[in-house]
């Protein structure tokens, strides 16, 4: 099972410049896990202390995860999976 | 390091942020990916509503990512306006920043300097904050 994760431009010099990459996982976890494994250090972008960083926002399609069950929300074969950093400040 | 902008542009952010107080105002303006020229102004809505906070809705956010891509453009400016300081980025500006190619502007027209306002532009990077001039043409 192989699923496109958009990499936003913050965190492209984690994957060698490429907008897209392949990773695996049936959860949020595995695949950040499986991120993670392929792109040394890119998981401690996406999680702090085991929880989503606040800063960032990742969809499962069209789906914010915090929807879907945050970390432990499903990914299927054909899902495509967005990270993008919020934009917000005071 | 500079930002070229339009006087219709600064003008329609000054307006937008005095339509939208007490709470602070959002938006981004596009332009052709590679260019580096903004030319197409999208104020976005404030998700937080607040005068202290501001936050594009997540799905709005979505919704202009897929856009700016199909169109080929990219993110030239990210602004907001500052309700009762300056135009500073604030700690929560420089922690949330995550557009290292993009001018953040910041207005502000508090009522200590009425009826002028501040526009101002920086980069913010790996948290380091860069002042640049700001051009406005006609």
């Amino acid at each position: 099972m192989s699923i496109e994760v958009r990499i936003p431009t913050i965190l492209r010099p984690f994957t060698k410049d490429q907008k897209a990459v392949a990773a695996t996982g049936a959860s949020l976890t595995a695949l950040i896990s499986d991120l993670d494994a392929q792109y040394p250090g890119i998981g401690d972008r996406l999680l702090e202390n085991g929880s989503l960083r606040r800063f960032i926002n990742i969809y499962i399609n069209d789906e914010d995860v915090r929807f879907l069950g945050g970390l432990d929300a499903q990914i299927k074969d054909g899902d495509s999976v967005t990270i993008l950093p919020a934009v917000a400040g005071g | 390091m500079s930002l070229t902008i339009s006087r219709a542009f600064v003008d329609a952010i000054v307006e937008q942020s005095r339509a939208e107080y007490p709470d602070e105002c959002c938006g981004v303006i596009l332009g052709p990916i590679g260019s580096g020229s903004p030319v197409r102004m999208k104020p976005m809505v404030n998700a937080a509503h607040s005068p202290t906070f501001y936050e594009f809705d997540p799905k709005d956010l979505l919704a202009l990512y897929r856009e700016v891509d199909d169109l080929d453009e990219e993110i030239v400016v990210i602004y907001h306006s500052h309700t009762e300081t300056e135009a500073y980025p604030s700690r929560t500006d420089i922690a949330y920043a995550g557009e290292p190619g993009a001018h953040y502007v910041l207005v502000s027209s508090r009522k200590e300097i009425a009826p002028a306002i501040e526009f101002r532009s920086y980069r913010i990077i790996d948290g380091v904050v860069t002042e640049e001039e700001v051009s406005i043409t006609d």
